[in-house]
């Protein structure tokens, strides 16, 4: 099993788990109780009460595990403060679980038995505020061993070995990366950490920067010893506030230890970190311009060669990883570029993190071994769709990705089979969707957001994607035209070949996609000016099931522009001319009394 | 972070001052100083822009260059609070337009405004990374999880309700 057991013998260990999703679905309010709680009843000592980080199972928090004095250990789910008096009374003091708010056994087979834990190997388990609860897990042993037992090049074969690729998205082999950073002449070098987490949908390296910020920082200090750097900068962005308040506390507890520093454990390796915060732009995730960033100015990419290994962070060599990749390093300097290389495909090694989240039952974050099938990952351990319709598709890769549709989830999840498909691999943003999205609105969702975020600096990304907007929404508006399709496929054609950076090179990725796969979608907006999810408001009508309705009045008392009407206790109406198609009404109805054509 | 409006009457120099001395001597200055700036007042007030080019020596267009060109950075004070309406992907498809109508509703503000009252500064932000937890919003910093349009509509009339009970600061 993942969560190995790790409780001080004969005393009873609880667990809450407060990462922000956590926190968010009110995980502080049951820690709070449950400390209240134990304190009240005198069992203090004899039940110890943890924090812990992201446990994985988002779709179930507030989470909160019991280790039990003796027998087996037990996730509670959809705990709230109010649940914490019965399982502190039948569980740790009757000694009987209260098993309809446990996650049964078989639902945590499915979830973890495919899963593999390297870079998640301490989330949902220690203590992430706590420096001890990292180092008994063998947490800065893979740094000892580094400086003490092996030079910077045997550290970068080992990495190369590995076969360890950027996790940012990318997937360039970092040993080789590291090499060419080592390699560069000059004395100050730099090691950046990229946690500018942007792409929307995407949540893994918030979770383990709030979960385990220790194993990124060791990742650092190894990656900064590989290369000859002596400075590292952590390019966070500003949304996660939890990740950078306990980065900043992991710090400073290193800092106390001695593990950054001067002469870090005796070896003479000097090494210093600093937290920089991303001030939010998506395209800062681009290696030049997060060392613009950095250096203060507008994020805006720059023309490669020189890469930042020759030429980075104020003209010197840098080294930028993103976090995944670096919560890889130590578990391989520890366990060896075989223990790594053991999982994965020829061309993918080890694991990938992913953000699974959308219409999906068991969404959370989940670590997988590579060459793993979409299908095990959305059925088995995603527990398949979360309200009944039937799986459609899944979007990998966020803005530069694409989507994958449901007839082709035997596809292997490894570089090279997702880039067939004419998604990416990201850095691990998973989206399920089912039927009730439509295609055409997830292009144009995708295509909004890479427009924002378009620097403008290349012709063809500023004013391409905005030419590409206009034409998905002129189609989600029912006045496409028949050549739209071909125009839409010339457009993208020349975004990614006009345009310097990743960010324009990809944009176009869920406009081609979506056409490649759902182009009868594009015709029925097109031809039938129809929207076959009904989800674009120009093409649907909202209406009152007549015989449903009992005329209760909320619905009306919801409409942003009093477009219902109707005598209390009597079936209502909607004014089709006033209607926005917001759909609020059919949220607030508790009698599903609206329809939509 | 100041999200209270009475702040922005108190602007003083040597706040502003204060920051743009203290990362002078470091290089790449400028962002962590408007940050900290943004912190202090809940926006970056025109006259922070003017003191931190002549204290950092770099022309005041090249700072407001920044600041316009980071989504982090407000140039118009927030209302009392501030709400961050997520437009993630999963909060898309789980109805974050609908969440979004419902908070105009109830606060009289769309996304981008602040309302008449100074009540409420909405904004739309890319992703809030609570994925798992869609749709949600931020209010004042704290994440709100799994909405429904009538959840939310509860959750902003019972942050008015508890303003309006407790005493004026």
């Amino acid at each position: 099993m993942p969560w190995e057991t790790d409780k001080k013998n004969g005393s009873w260990v609880v667990k809450v788990g407060l990462a922000s999703c956590g926190i968010a679905a009110g995980g502080q309010r049951v820690y709070n109780a449950l400390k209240a709680d134990l304190i009240a009843r005198g069992i203090k000592n004899s039940v110890e009460l943890r924090r812990t980080g992201c446990m994985g199972m988002c779709y179930s928090e507030v989470l909160v595990e019991v280790f039990p004095a003796l027998g087996k250990r037990v996730f509670y789910r959809n705990v709230t403060p109010e649940r914490i008096q019965r399982i502190v009374n039948e569980h740790i003091i009757a000694g009987n679980p209260v098993t309809e708010w446990i996650i049964p056994a078989d639902e945590l087979d499915s979830l973890l038995s495919k899963q593999r834990r390297i870079v998640l190997r301490n989330c949902g388990i220690i203590d992430p505020e706590s420096i001890d609860d990292y180092l008994a897990a063998g947490g800065y042993k893979a740094l000892d061993k580094a400086l003490h037992s092996r030079s910077p090049q045997e550290v970068i074969d080992e990495v190369t070995r590995s076969g360890l690729r950027g996790r940012g998205g990318a997937g360039f082999p970092t040993g080789i990366k590291w090499g060419f950073a080592r390699k560069s002449p000059g004395s100050q070098k730099y090691v950046i950490c990229n946690a500018d987490e942007g792409d929307p949908g995407a949540f893994m390296d918030r979770s383990v920067l709030e979960s385990d910020p220790h194993s990124v920082i060791e990742g650092m200090l190894i990656a900064g010893y590989a290369i000859g750097a002596s400075e590292g900068y952590l390019y966070v962005r500003a949304e996660y506030p939890l990740a950078i308040h306990r980065l900043e506390i992991a710090l400073d507890q290193a800092r106390e230890r001695g593990l950054i520093g001067e002469s870090i454990l005796d070896s003479g390796f000097d090494f210093s970190i600093s937290i920089r915060q991303g001030a939010g732009a998506f395209v800062c995730g681009e290696e030049t311009a997060l060392v613009a960033s950095i250096e203060g100015k507008r994020g805006m990419p720059n023309f490669r060669p020189p890469f930042p290994a020759q030429s980075g962070l104020w003209g010197k060599p840098s080294n930028i990883n993103n976090v995944e990749t670096l919560a890889n390093v130590a578990w391989i300097i520890l366990n060896g570029a075989e223990a790594f290389s053991a999982h994965g495909t020829e061309q993918s090694k080890g694991t990938k993190v992913f953000a699974l989240a959308g219409k999906i039952a068991r969404g959370g974050l989940i670590e997988v071994p590579m060459g793993i099938s979409l299908k095990e990952i959305v059925f088995d351990i995603g527990g398949g769709t979360s309200e009944g319709l039937d799986f459609k598709a899944v979007q990998m890769g966020g803005p530069s990705g694409g989507v994958i549709p449901a007839n082709m989830a035997d596809t292997p999840v490894d570089y090279d089979s997702i880039t067939k498909t004419g998604a990416i691999m990201g850095s691990g943003g998973l989206i399920v969707m089912d039927e009730s999205a439509c295609m055409v609105d997830v292009a144009k969702f995708f295509l909004n957001f890479t427009q924002d975020e378009s620097c403008g600096k290349c012709t063809f990304c500023r004013i391409g994607t905005l030419r590409m907007r206009e034409v998905l929404d002129r189609i989600s508006r029912g006045e496409g035209k028949e050549e739209d399709m071909d125009r839409l496929e010339e457009l993208a054609q020349g975004v990614k070949k006009a345009s310097l950076c990743g960010l324009g090179q990809t944009a176009p990725n869920p406009v081609l996609t979506t056409l490649r796969y759902f182009r009868d979608e594009y015709e029925a907006h097109i031809q039938e000016k129809s929207c076959p999810a009904k989800k674009c408001q120009a093409l649907i009508t909202y209406e009152i099931i007549t015989e449903k309705c009992p005329g209760c009045g909320l619905c009306a008392k919801y409409c942003p522009v009093e477009a219902i009407s109707g005598e209390k206790k009597k079936p209502h109406l909607i004014d089709p001319d006033k209607c926005i198609r917001c759909g609020l009404c059919m949220s607030m109805c508790r009698l599903g009394a609206i329809s939509v054509h | 972070m100041a999200t209270r409006t009475k702040e922005r009457e108190e602007l003083s120099f040597t706040v502003i001052d204060a920051i743009a001395h203290k990362h002078n001597v470091q290089p790449g200055a400028v962002i962590p100083a408007l940050q900290e700036i943004q912190d202090a007042y809940g926006y970056v007030p025109p006259v922070a822009i003017e003191r931190i080019a002549e204290n950092i020596g770099v022309p005041s267009s090249e700072i407001y260059g920044i600041v316009t060109f980071y989504s982090q950075f407000r140039l118009e004070p927030v209302g009392e609070n501030l709400i961050k309406v997520c437009h993630g992907t999963a909060c898309h498809l789980n109805g974050a337009e609908r969440i979004a109508q419902a908070i105009a509703q109830a606060t009289g503000a769309e996304e981008g405004q602040t309302s008449r009252d100074g009540r409420f500064t909405v904004e739309r932000v890319a992703c809030l990374g609570c994925c798992s937890l869609a749709p949600c919003t931020m209010i004042n910093n704290e994440v709100h999880g799994r909405l429904t349009p009538e959840s939310i509509s509860k959750i902003v009339s019972h942050v008015q309700e508890v303003q309006e009970l407790a005493p004026a600061k």
